[in-house]
């Protein structure tokens, strides 16, 4: 296996090529703002730093969030290009679940990433022998509405570093590492499960339809 | 034939998901999904939406145009995309779908302008573009007249809207006369059976006006002038005369385009107008056009309705002549720009080549 895995959902542009036991190259770089000029770029250096040609490539994994919409479409739509272009598989992977995997952590705990307008997303994860499994499903909302019991775990994302008072016990990694989410689509699909490509946005877009705003109106 | 560069274009500036395949000047495929319907419950373009759909309808299209075209990617020799002006977050979608397919395919990605686009699509239908041209373009989100040294290269803004779009006027007088979005359709129809009787004001036609904001156009006006007729007429309990006002709506716009870009013809010495933009669908447009471009003795040129709204043939077709007059690629790093320059027709690139070729040789 050669898999090219990259996350655009949280503030790190990252990718890694993965052969199936180790990493074989990588890149990440912070900043939340230009997915589309950093992306593709960062493709190409972490190809040339594992020495691998892009014809070589057997699959490619990506985030699929939840994360801030424009930029985790960027990842979205760049790997299944790829995937299409090269005629290989595209594997859909649970962000969160990638940073609860480099995490590491023993025990339960809560991944909460940043989701602007003074929201995170978040999930809670238990780690049994390195490996984190998610007890909830991601949601959306303010830090300070998680459960007290949640906030009280150990928190990784940068949840934690933008909502301290809700969110105490904050610690790293705070950003997705592409390595990480190579180890979990290659673990999901060992265990032989689907992969779907498919968004989570979690909000729906921000916009009245004319028949709600005309109620609005008539409400007012 | 065969050395002329196949490329395949992408657009996704708005609500159309588009992707065509050009040959040097020929056409092979112009394939779209649009995501006007989703739209319409909104009363305009909803930008997420905008978005969402074209994340989900890329790769559906880009294998759909192939598919129809008998293309195979490994046969393309460059990709284009329209990096700006548009929805920064629609863009962003188009463009890093290209940047893939030049990164799987190791073939040069040109970073093209959305406007340029409008105009490089005639040469596909109708040959090569003559040197200069006057282009009006005229659509929900522009109203520029252009002229035209060298589209791959070389574009003069003349003059532009002031305020809305033509398209955005004809959207919003079909809200106000209670017809259905996107307008620019409905209105035309509904023109048809109707007499064009109301004075409705020309924007920027005044003496005062032509010497400040000569090739200029202003529809703000316009369109509060048709929305205070009809409400006059609501207010004095009549019907209103949907057809009719539509006609004087039509007719009103329609006038002040095509002066204008007579004008700038016969004062710029330039013997050719093209008209492009989703607003070029529109009938009475292309007939007034083609009625006072005849008297004038300028040659027309508006491509079919189809590839006036936005479509990825047009920029397929700006890449097409990119490559052929030996542009240099826009490279991997360019950004989505939404308020891009007409001026910049293409991204220049900022570093280097890109490590494409190093990437193949493997």
């Amino acid at each position: 296996m050669l898999m090219l895995a990259l996350d655009t959902s949280t503030s790190a542009i990252t990718v890694a090529v993965h052969d199936g036991e180790t990493v074989l190259g990588d890149h990440t770089v912070l900043d939340a703002r230009r997915h589309t000029e950093l992306l593709a770029p960062g493709i190409t250096t972490a190809l040339a730093a594992a020495g691998v040609a892009v014809t070589d490539l057997t699959d490619i994994a990506v985030g699929v969030g939840p994360g801030p919409f424009t930029g985790l479409r960027v990842g979205l739509v760049t790997a299944l290009t790829l995937g299409h272009t090269r005629g290989i598989a595209v594997h859909g992977v649970c962000s969160l679940d990638a940073l609860a995997q480099g995490a590491g952590i023993e025990g339960d705990f809560l991944v909460a990433t940043d989701a602007r307008r003074k929201e995170v997303y978040w999930a809670r994860y238990r780690g049994e022998s390195g490996v984190p499994t998610r007890l909830s499903e991601p949601v959306v909302g303010r830090a300070a509405d998680i459960p007290a019991e949640v906030r009280a775990l150990p928190v990784v994302g940068r949840g934690a570093l933008l909502y301290p008072e809700a969110l105490p016990d904050g610690g790293e990694p705070l950003d997705v590492y592409a390595g990480d989410v190579a180890l979990v689509a290659q673990r999901a699909l060992e265990a032989g499960e689907a992969l779907p490509v498919e968004p989570m946005y979690l909000r729906r877009p921000d916009a009245l339809t004319t028949a709600e705003r005309q109620a609005a109106v008539e409400r007012a | 034939m065969t050395d002329e560069p196949l490329v395949l274009g992408i657009e996704t500036s708005c609500d159309e998901t588009g992707v065509g395949i050009v040959r040097g000047e020929t056409l092979l495929v112009d394939a779209i999904a649009s995501s006007v319907d989703e739209h319409a419950r909104f009363g305009g373009v909803v930008p997420e939406v905008a978005s969402r759909a074209h994340l989900e309808a890329m790769v559906p299209t880009i294998e759909r145009a192939c598919a129809t075209a008998g293309v195979a990617l490994t046969d393309l020799d460059g990709i284009a995309v329209t990096s700006g002006p548009g929805l920064a977050g629609a863009l962003m979608v188009g463009v890093a779908s290209a940047k893939a397919l030049g990164i799987g395919l190791g073939v040069p990605v040109y970073g093209v302008n959305h406007l340029a686009s409008h105009v490089a699509v005639d040469i596909v239908e109708h040959g090569p573009l003559p040197e200069p041209t006057m282009a009006l373009l005229v659509s929900g989100g522009h109203s520029s007249l252009l002229l035209v040294p060298d589209v791959t290269d070389d574009i003069r803004p003349l003059g532009s809207t002031i305020d809305d779009a033509a398209g955005e006027a004809f959207d919003k007088v079909a809200r106000v006369l209670g017809l259905p979005f996107p307008g620019g359709p409905h209105i035309d129809r509904a023109a048809r059976d109707g007499a064009i009787e109301i004075d409705f004001p020309r924007g920027l036609t005044s003496g005062r006006d032509m010497e400040r904001h000569r090739y200029d156009f202003s529809f703000s006006g316009l369109k509060t002038a048709v929305s205070r007729w009809v409400q006059a007429r609501q207010a004095a309990g009549e019907d209103v005369p949907v057809a009719d006002v539509a006609a004087s709506f039509q007719e009103a716009v329609t006038d002040v385009l095509t002066r204008k870009a007579i004008l700038a013809c016969q004062e710029q010495g330039v013997g050719h107008l093209q008209i492009g933009g989703g607003v070029a669908a529109n009938t009475r447009l292309r007939a007034m056009a083609q009625e006072r471009c005849d008297r004038a003795g300028i040659q027309l040129r508006v491509p079919r309705p189809g590839l006036c709204t936005d479509n990825g043939a047009m920029v397929a077709s700006l890449g097409a002549q990119m490559m052929a007059k030996g542009r240099v690629p826009s490279g991997l790093d360019f950004p989505a720009d939404s308020s891009m320059p007409v001026t910049d027709v293409h991204n220049e690139p900022a570093g280097p080549a890109s490590a494409h070729d190093a990437l193949h040789a493997g």
